[in-house]
């Protein structure tokens, strides 16, 4: 299952990474979510994904999935949120002023007000 | 201890420099500064007596773990470049008070860089520690970039303070370096400790690097062929400047250098070989050129050059000493000698011929010596000053410049004496390369002289009246042309109270006390041939000086264009704007170019890095098994994927987006993760409703759009960047190179924390500051999303950018 999830994470990593070289400001953001996502899932499978059980203290329970990754990627899931959200409303405020969402033009406009 | 911290007396007093200026308005500013090299001359004439019973020495830490330390280190060499230090600078001092007025100058800066650049050049001759040598090197050339720019709104002072401070700093980076290699080799800091460990460090493969590097240092310094550029340009500091840093003492940090470090790298004959040669090159290049300058202070620039040469050609000659036989008994000894002898009478005659032109600059109005001339009946003094100056450089007697032109004679004759490294075959020339290079110095001396003083110059059409100058401004002057005459007389008293120590200190392997050293100058010292060829000197040169108008035109064959200057001028200009168009084919500012540069390396940088550690060793051994529910979710994601990827409209990108979120929470589900599923649920759902709220619901935005067009390069480079993370992830997977600390809280998790769900205890108890943390993130996006929905741009800004 490891390598079947190496191979989907790094599809993810490629979709996320085409999506934050775009111009679209949208896209850019998009992509920032999948390239999370990708993070996640890398995360979780680098600790193995061989648990039988979640992590929790119980009786009997042997083989359980790891904590630690599950712990950091708590702390990401929640942070990446924050990124995105802000993320969103800088760019609804830029297009607010600037009338488009296309980095090429923003740049342009930006350097045309110096 | 006071010994060391009186290095940092100049640049103490100079904190209270502008408090002095704006005080005390009336007084000049120089008076109060005079008692600083004043005390220290006399702190340091203390010595005198005594100084071959030293070294002196008193250690300040600055910073002792690492063994860094400020040495002051007083052997006969330091004391003797201290004593110039002090002595020409309260000479030079006490000339500023009258050449600069008081009520146009900006006093209280150029008292402060001078008093900064006393620090820094005592510190250079006394320290015995590399590191602080290196750093009071550079202060130097910094302070001396301050002082050429002190009149900062003309274009050629700037110009000529950039200049200066680049090929200086040049130098001493590149010395820097060669001290590193020295320490390395040496296994310390200390020159002294490097001297007597010489052996060791001769054979270090990296012995030759040394020597080019630290030589670099020292010759940029001094100003030798080629990098003597910059000192031309410098001649637009004030005279006082001039006279002070660019002919007595800064110029000859490097001669020092040389000296000093003379018993460490004597030893090879790639020194011997370059400090001669460059020496012989420069004496001559700067002599021929000195002829061509009209500016009177382009003029002793160019001399000063030239006899910077004459002293590293002779210092160069004073490495063969340790390399024949009992060397105090034959000719070779002289070199050495002659070399710190030499040194003291150019800082008194080119101290007072640059004073001397400072006066004419200041009572005529101008430096050129083509309007000048006759002065001679108006300014008897300076003219007699200038006399004596000249003809000491010339080499003439009775002034101390003949004694040390003999005993330069006398050791560039002892090269061809000289039988190793190929002096055999080669050395013959350097004599008569002397001989040329001297002919034209007294050609310049003549020049010099007869072009300001004598002619018959038109004294009415100068921009000022001129007339002789107030007797302030003669004083030093006065001063230094009376101790070219004295020298004369008595050149074996300074000879053991000054040139011997040094010449021990310089020599240590050589001479026991200075007794050992078997000089005694004579001004006739019978029919040689070192007086063979001063008559020969004073013959040619006067029958050129006679002709100069039939053979100056020569001159003009030397291309600007070609010159070094211009390779200079090419090589700022080069670095200034080709670098900058090649940082701009680049630098585009466009954020997507600067990402794809940073994702490219990052490619590169990890793939490589697996390939070098081995990394692709894989085993899929301990895997998962493969199940249904995984490979269905895992066809959800991938489809999301790709509807992101070639959707139409931004409602079908987003809604793909949270479809990949979900199948992501799927995913934690079945890898047996409750807590992040059900946290990945509600912020996908959240985020999702977010991004339609900001994007799907604002009016004015179109909601339909093209299809993202394709791009092969950033398709290239994502799909460089998935690869890698899947190599990452396969070799993370494979290889487990350290045990899990998973299993310590799985252990402790009940025990010490008194929980259950390991997840939720490792946030909240064991790793609390980073959840904490991960709070404060929070807390502060919310702000900044908070900050920009509130805030506008002020209406008035808003209008402008719409008109435009």
């Amino acid at each position: 299952m490891e390598v079947v999830m190496s191979f989907a994470i790094g599809f993810l990593f490629m979709a996320a990474v085409y999506l934050i070289l775009s111009k679209s400001i949208l896209r850019i953001i998009i992509g920032t979510g999948l390239l999370s996502h990708g993070a996640h899932l890398l995360i979780l499978t680098m600790g193995g994904l061989g648990g039988e059980a979640p992590p929790v203290l119980a009786d009997g329970v042997t083989n359980m999935a790891d904590p630690l990754p599950q712990a950091l990627i708590l702390t990401a899931i929640v942070i990446s949120f924050g990124v995105t959200a802000f993320f969103l409303v800088l760019a609804y405020r830029a297009y607010q002023e600037l009338g488009t969402d296309n980095l090429d033009e923003i740049r342009r406009i930006l350097a045309d007000d110096d | 201890m006071n010994q060391v911290l009186l290095i940092f007396l100049p640049v103490l007093f100079a904190l209270f420099v502008p408090l002095l200026y704006k005080t005390f308005s009336r007084i000049h500013t120089g008076w109060f500064v005079l008692l600083v090299p004043l005390t220290l001359a006399i702190y340091y004439a203390r010595f005198i007596p005594n100084i071959t019973e030293g070294p002196y020495t008193s250690t300040f830490y600055w910073v002792k773990s690492l063994d860094l330390s400020v040495t002051s280190y007083l052997d006969g060499l330091s004391l003797l470049f201290s004593l110039l230090i002090t002595i020409i600078g309260s000479l030079v001092v006490l000339y500023s008070i009258f050449y600069l007025d008081r009520k146009k100058e900006q006093l209280h800066n150029f008292y402060f860089y001078l008093l900064m650049f006393m620090t820094a050049m005592l510190g250079v001759v006394q320290s015995d520690h590399l590191i602080s040598l290196y750093l009071f090197w550079e202060l130097t050339s910094i302070s001396s970039f301050l002082l050429i720019g002190y009149w900062y709104n003309r274009d050629r002072s700037r110009f000529g303070a950039l200049k200066s401070m680049m090929i200086t700093v040049f130098g001493g980076l590149m010395m820097l370096g060669g001290f590193l290699l020295l320490a390395q080799a040496g296994g310390s800091y200390s020159i002294r400790e490097l001297i007597a460990n010489g052996s060791v460090i001769a054979d270090s493969p990296y012995f030759i690097w040394m020597i080019v590097l630290i030589l670099l240092g020292a010759f940029t310094k001094s100003a030798q062929f080629p990098f003597y550029i910059w000192l031309p340009d410098a001649m637009e500091a004030p005279t006082p400047v001039s006279a002070y840093l660019h002919s007595a003492t800064m110029v000859k940090a490097g001669i020092y250098l040389v000296a000093r470090l003379t018993p460490l790298f004597a030893v090879s004959e790639y020194w011997i070989w370059l400090v001669v040669l460059s020496g012989l090159i420069t004496l001559f290049w700067g002599s021929f050129f000195s002829v061509k300058q009209t500016d009177l202070k382009g003029i002793l620039a160019f001399s000063t050059v030239s006899q910077l040469g004459m002293i590293m050609a002779m210092l160069g000659a004073a490495g063969i000493a340790f390399h024949v036989e009992s060397p105090q008994k034959t000719i070779f000894a002289f070199a050495a000698y002659a070399a710190i002898f030499h040194l003291v009478n150019h800082a008194t005659f080119k101290g007072s011929l640059f004073m001397v032109a400072g006066i004419v600059d200041h009572e005529t109005g101008t430096r050129d010596i083509r309007k000048l001339g006759g002065l001679m009946s108006l300014m008897p003094i300076s003219f007699t000053i200038a006399a004596i100056g000249s003809l000491a450089m010339a080499g003439l007697p009775p002034f101390n410049g003949f004694l040390s032109k003999e005993l330069f004679l006398t050791s560039m004759l002892s090269l061809k004496e000289f039988s190793l490294f190929n002096f055999s075959t080669w050395g013959p020339i350097l004599p008569w390369v002397a001989f040329v290079a001297s002919i034209f110095t007294f050609v310049y001396c003549l020049y010099f002289l007869y072009y300001t003083f004598m002619g018959k110059g038109n004294t009415s059409k100068l921009p000022k009246k001129p007339h002789e100058a107030p007797i302030g401004m003669l004083i030093s002057p006065i001063i230094l042309a009376s101790l070219v005459v004295a020298i004369f007389f008595i050149p074996n008293v300074i000879g053991k109270y000054f040139i011997k120590p040094a010449v021990l200190a310089m020599q240590p392997q050589l001479y026991e006390t200075i007794d050992d050293i078997p000089i005694h100058v004579q001004a006739w010292h019978g029919w040689t041939t070192e007086l063979q060829m001063t008559i020969g000197i004073v013959v040619i040169g006067f029958l050129l000086f006679i002709t100069l108008k039939k053979w100056q035109p020569i001159y003009r064959f030397v291309s600007e264009k070609w010159s070094l200057n211009g390779l200079y001028n090419r090589l700022m200009r080069f670095a200034d704007v080709d670098s900058q168009k090649l940082s701009n084919l680049y630098m585009t500012g466009s954020m997507r170019h600067y990402l794809m540069y940073m994702f490219a390396f990052m490619v590169v940088a990890v793939i490589s890095t697996l390939f070098m550690s081995n990394g692709f060793n894989y085993s899929t051994a301990n895997t998962a098994e493969v199940g249904i529910f995984e490979i269905a979710t895992l066809i959800v994601m991938i489809i999301g994927t790709l509807t992101v990827l070639i959707a139409r409209t931004r409602l079908t990108a987003i809604i793909a987006l949270g479809a990949v979120g979900y199948s992501v929470a799927l995913f934690f589900i079945i890898f047996n993760a409750p807590d992040l599923a059900l946290t990945q649920l509600v912020i996908e759902t959240v985020s999702v409703a977010l991004f339609l709220l900001a994007f799907y619901h604002l009016p004015k935005m179109s909601r339909h759009e093209e299809r993202m067009p394709f791009k092969i390069n950033n398709f290239l480079i994502a799909l460089g960047v998935g690869v890698m993370v899947t190599l990452v992830a396969l070799s993370a997977q494979s290889q487990k190179l350290l045990p899990s600390i998973s299993q310590y809280y799985k252990d402790t998790v009940y025990t010490k924390a008194g929980g259950g769900n390991i997840v939720n205890v490792i946030l909240v108890d064991y790793r609390g500051f980073d959840t904490l943390f991960e709070i404060t993130v929070l807390a502060i996006a919310g702000m900044a999303i908070l900050g920009m929905i509130k805030l506008r741009r002020p209406k008035k800004e808003k209008k402008t950018h719409e008109t435009k």
